[in-house]
């Protein structure tokens, strides 16, 4: 290799091993999604009979088609609505709360501030997933088992955003909230001409996370919708398998799970530098 | 820290907190409270009333083997996940750094992943090894290796595994690469021209002023093969064969709702609450490291 | 156009006093300096007075009207602040618009306001732009068209220069002489450079450790300071401390005797004191010579650039003139 010449920069074949090593790990990373994808451009006889082929076949409109139109217990078109209201739910619901409770807890002193942060430090910690069973009871009891409610508050029930909004809104310069109320501003009209504005790529940054979080969900809407029109995409997939011995549908299911990644890797790849740092900020 | 300027007000700040604190207290502090008071309790046969037990709930579970089993499952499914999707990430990171031009496309790429829902991650492994009609394991038994997951407990295993690391590399991989291109250049040169070859920088310069990325995303990939896991494992093995792929989290659930054992369910969680305890500890201390670091 | 008026004003932070009792009464139209260390309380007394820091006890009058219990809007003040906290996302217009739009003035009123500051400030190509956009100096410009287009009664200015390179500031501190003056519009203005206070100051407030040690025009206290504080704060360089029975007739209670730099003179003969060269300053018009004492801190003396200048580590004689001391008791007092 070139790197018997002691430099820092890559040249000659050591520049190409480097490219050669990534290349590896992209095709690990992409034959799933690859091989899901012919999968879904090909006839069902030709999944079942192995080898399936490795290069898409003709039938991509018309598995879509199937797919999104009448799915297996439910087109997979409504699914997706489903999964972008929950996803857009979460996201707008979370960052909403978030931002009146994070300004309130910097920018006001009333009794039991202290409580009430202490309160919401303590919901960093615990995943859903751990208080499932009376979580779903709640829900169950409120009625909202196969609900939109049912769906998104449960999840929004979480003080990360309230800690990101509050850490930003501390380096906010004290100067900037005098200014305003010299020039005569309220806190609501501060918060809303000249906070919420400055939060624009913070409350960005953290859409893009909090819609993933919401759109990839998978156990909480397995509780809580037992009727397939109330499905999300994730969680449809699983229903669409047969149980006995069926065989599956399997170009529509991969059709299905192209389709369910679709639109957050759309989110991911285009707002990257915003879904950077709102991963990087929302761990710290 | 505290602000300087403060407005006055009682009855706006409550009102902009009332909706945190109602939805905060109806799905999070209700739940978890109840959690911890029904983990006393065992429902009679007709679930028609509830006998309190104390902590029999708790001694039932740690004298249980099938529990004791998914405590074992459990670490050696997060041991794993995290070792082969850090070890993947860190490989591909160092290579991305290396790239003075063009690491900015690799990263587009691989960041594809993380957009993937981990059920969905599950579905596409799924599909690759089912028994009937996988292509890898229609390879592998061309090969002669018969693979079945859906009976061989190692193989159920392993893909989980696999799945579950294959969704996790994107994140590992942005925060190594972020690790990497903070370390200043001047410094890996200065080892250059010491005479350092590639590996013995990594060794002696790179991994050490790595380590504080390491440690913060050991933590975060033991959450996260612990708790947000269970899709892949719903979708690919439901905890099977024979509980080989039960790890706690889904214990709950099956306990809970597919048996609907409630007390021991709840007990579950309430053990569950406690990890997750210690880990937030153990991440705040590494955190409050860090910054004297 | 208003009068100020401060009486007996306190401040506490929980149970430490910062502030001990302020007593001023500024005329309409006036410039008064707040001059003093950082930590003497400066700014928590501006502060105080724009209604941004609640008053512990003693009352604020703008215009004879008790305001401590009005929001700062309320009081007819504007601000300018040591940062500028121009809003980041708002164009140079819209700063300056912002408190009249919230104060429901018609459109066209807002805009020929603006214009007219604009205009004042030299600042109307720069109208559209962001605040990041702009050079410090004209941040500062912003800053004050801010302040400026509310037509205030009073304005408050907070260490507005400390952010700016020392040529801006000698250039801007003239700006803000030369508007005020225009505007005839009373102003508190605070800082910790004790030549900003002399050059702008009507009259000045010089504090120490919360206190008012001295309240007066500025040559006045240049040439009467009422504390040791003030004496060694005020002029540059500070004014020599020296033992009181150096002089012939010190009162009966002095401990110290001032001597101003310019006051004090080497000569050839034996007189009151001799001292060693330690260096000397030549900058140009005027050169500074620094003397080791035989005992105390070393003494400077401020000569006219044609006088002889002594070499370094020659043994000198200094003397002054009995009508340029000032004494001090052992507590910093005048006597």
């Amino acid at each position: 290799m070139s790197e018997s010449s002691g430099m820092v920069e890559k040249r000659g074949l050591g520049h190409w091993m480097t490219h050669l090593g990534l290349i590896i790990g992209l095709l690990f990373i992409f034959f799933p999604i690859w091989l899901a994808f012919v999968a879904s451009t090909v006839t069902q006889p030709e999944i079942v009979k192995p080898p399936m082929p490795l290069l898409p076949g003709d039938q991509f409109f018309s598995n879509y088609r199937k797919a999104l139109v009448s799915g297996v217990n439910a087109p997979v078109a409504m699914m997706m609505m489903n999964s972008m209201i929950m996803a857009m739910g979460i996201a707008v619901g979370k960052i909403i709360i978030s931002l009146l409770s994070a300004f309130a807890i910097v920018y006001f002193k009333f009794p039991g501030r202290r409580l009430f942060f202490w309160l919401i430090f303590l919901t960093l910690m615990l995943p859903v997933e751990v208080r499932i069973v009376p979580t779903y009871q709640v829900a169950a009891n409120f009625g909202l088992l196969n609900s939109y409610s049912g769906l998104i508050f449960p999840l929004i029930a979480s003080a990360t955003a309230t800690f990101l909004f509050r850490q930003f809104f501390m380096t906010v310069p004290d100067e900037l909230a005098e200014a305003a109320r010299v020039d005569g501003a309220g806190p609501m009209r501060f918060f809303w001409d000249i906070l919420l504005p400055m939060s624009r790529t913070n409350i960005a940054a953290l859409f893009v996370i909090l819609f993933i979080y919401g759109w990839n969900q998978y156990l909480w809407p397995l509780l809580i919708t037992t009727d397939p029109s109330m499905n999300t995409i994730v969680m449809g997939i699983k229903q669409m398998f047969p149980s006995g011995d069926d065989t599956a549908d399997w170009p529509v299911i991969m059709a299905t799970s192209i389709l369910a990644m679709i639109p957050p890797v759309i989110v991911v790849i285009s707002m990257q530098k915003l879904f950077i740092r709102g991963l990087v900020d929302s761990e710290k | 820290m505290e602000k300087r300027v403060t407005f006055k007000g009682l009855w706006l700040p409550l009102l902009l907190v009332f909706p945190q604190l109602v939805v905060t207290a109806v799905f999070f502090f209700y739940p978890a409270g109840q959690a911890v008071w029904q983990s006393l309790f065992i429902p009679d046969p007709f679930g028609l009333s509830m006998k309190f037990v104390g902590l029999g709930n708790f001694e039932y579970l740690f004298s249980n083997s099938y529990y004791r089993a998914s405590f074992v499952t459990t670490a050696v499914f997060s041991i794993l996940v995290t070792v082969v999707s850090m070890g993947v990430a860190l490989y591909l990171a160092v290579l991305a750094d290396r790239l003075i031009k063009g690491s900015g496309v690799y990263r587009t790429l691989l960041i594809w992943p993380y957009a993937v829902a981990p059920a969905v991650a599950g579905v596409l492994w799924l599909f690759m090894f089912n028994t009937r009609v996988g292509v890898v394991s229609w390879y592998l038994g061309q090969l002669g290796y018969d693979w079945n997951h859906v009976l061989n407990g190692d193989e159920a295993m392993g893909l989980i595994v696999v799945a579950s690391a294959w969704g996790r590399i994107s994140y590992n991989f942005l925060f190594f690469l972020a690790g990497l291109q903070a370390i200043p250049r001047s410094v890996i040169e200065a080892a250059a021209i010491d005479g350092a070859r590639f590996w013995t920088r990594f060794r002696t310069i790179v991994w050490p002023l790595l380590s504080p990325t390491t440690f913060f995303l050991l933590v975060v990939n033991i959450v996260y093969a612990f708790f947000e896991t269970f899709g892949v494992i719903h979708t690919i093995t439901s905890g099977g064969p024979q509980q080989a792929t039960t790890i706690l989290v889904y214990k709950v659930f099956s306990d809970g709702f597919v048996s609907q054992d409630l007390g021991s369910s709840a007990a579950q969680s309430v053990i569950l609450l406690a990890i997750v305890g210690v880990l937030t500890i153990v991440q705040f201390k590494f955190i409050e490291r860090r910054v004297h670091y | 156009m208003a009068t100020v008026n401060l009486k007996n004003i306190k401040k506490s932070f929980g149970k430490t006093q910062v502030i001990h009792g302020i007593d001023v009464d500024i005329k309409d139209g006036e410039f008064i300096v707040i001059v003093g260390p950082s930590g003497c309380g400066k700014s928590t007394l501006l502060r105080m007075v724009a209604g941004l820091e609640t008053i512990t006890s003693g009352d604020v009058e703008i215009d004879g009207v008790r305001v401590n219990d009005r929001e700062p809007m309320e009081r007819d003040i504007a601000m300018v602040f040591q940062n500028y906290a121009l809003y980041p996302h708002m164009s140079v217009f819209d700063n300056m618009a912002y408190g009249l739009k919230i104060a429901g003035k018609p459109k066209a009123e807002i805009a020929q306001r603006v214009n007219e500051a604009a205009k004042l400030l030299q600042l109307e190509p720069y109208l559209a732009r962001r605040p990041r956009e702009l050079s410090g100096g004209q941040r500062q410009r912003v800053a004050m068209g801010r302040a400026i287009v509310r037509k205030p009664a009073v304005f408050l200015f907070d260490e507005p220069l400390s952010n700016l390179d020392a040529k801006l500031r000698v250039q801007m501190r003239l700006e803000i002489k030369q508007l005020q003056r225009r505007l005839g519009v009373t102003s508190l203005y605070v800082t910790h450079d004790q030549v900003e206070a002399m050059t702008l100051a009507d009259r000045m407030i010089v504090m120490n450790a919360g206190r008012a040690d001295q309240i007066g025009a500025p040559l006045e206290v240049y040439a009467n300071p009422q504390t040791e504080f003030v004496a060694g704060f005020i002029g540059s360089p500070p004014m020599n401390f020296l033992a009181a029975d150096l002089s012939e007739n010190p009162p009966v209670k002095a401990a110290t005797l001032g001597i101003r730099p310019e006051n004090l003179r080497v000569v050839t003969s034996p007189a009151r004191l001799t001292g060693k060269v330690v260096y000397t300053e030549a900058l140009g018009a005027e050169t500074l010579v620094h003397i080791e004492l035989p005992k105390g801190p070393p003494a400077t003396v401020r000569q006219d650039a044609t006088a002889p200048m002594p070499a370094e580590g020659d043994p000198v004689h200094l003397d002054w003139a009995v009508e340029d001391q000032v004494f001090f008791d052992d507590q910093g007092q005048r006597c």
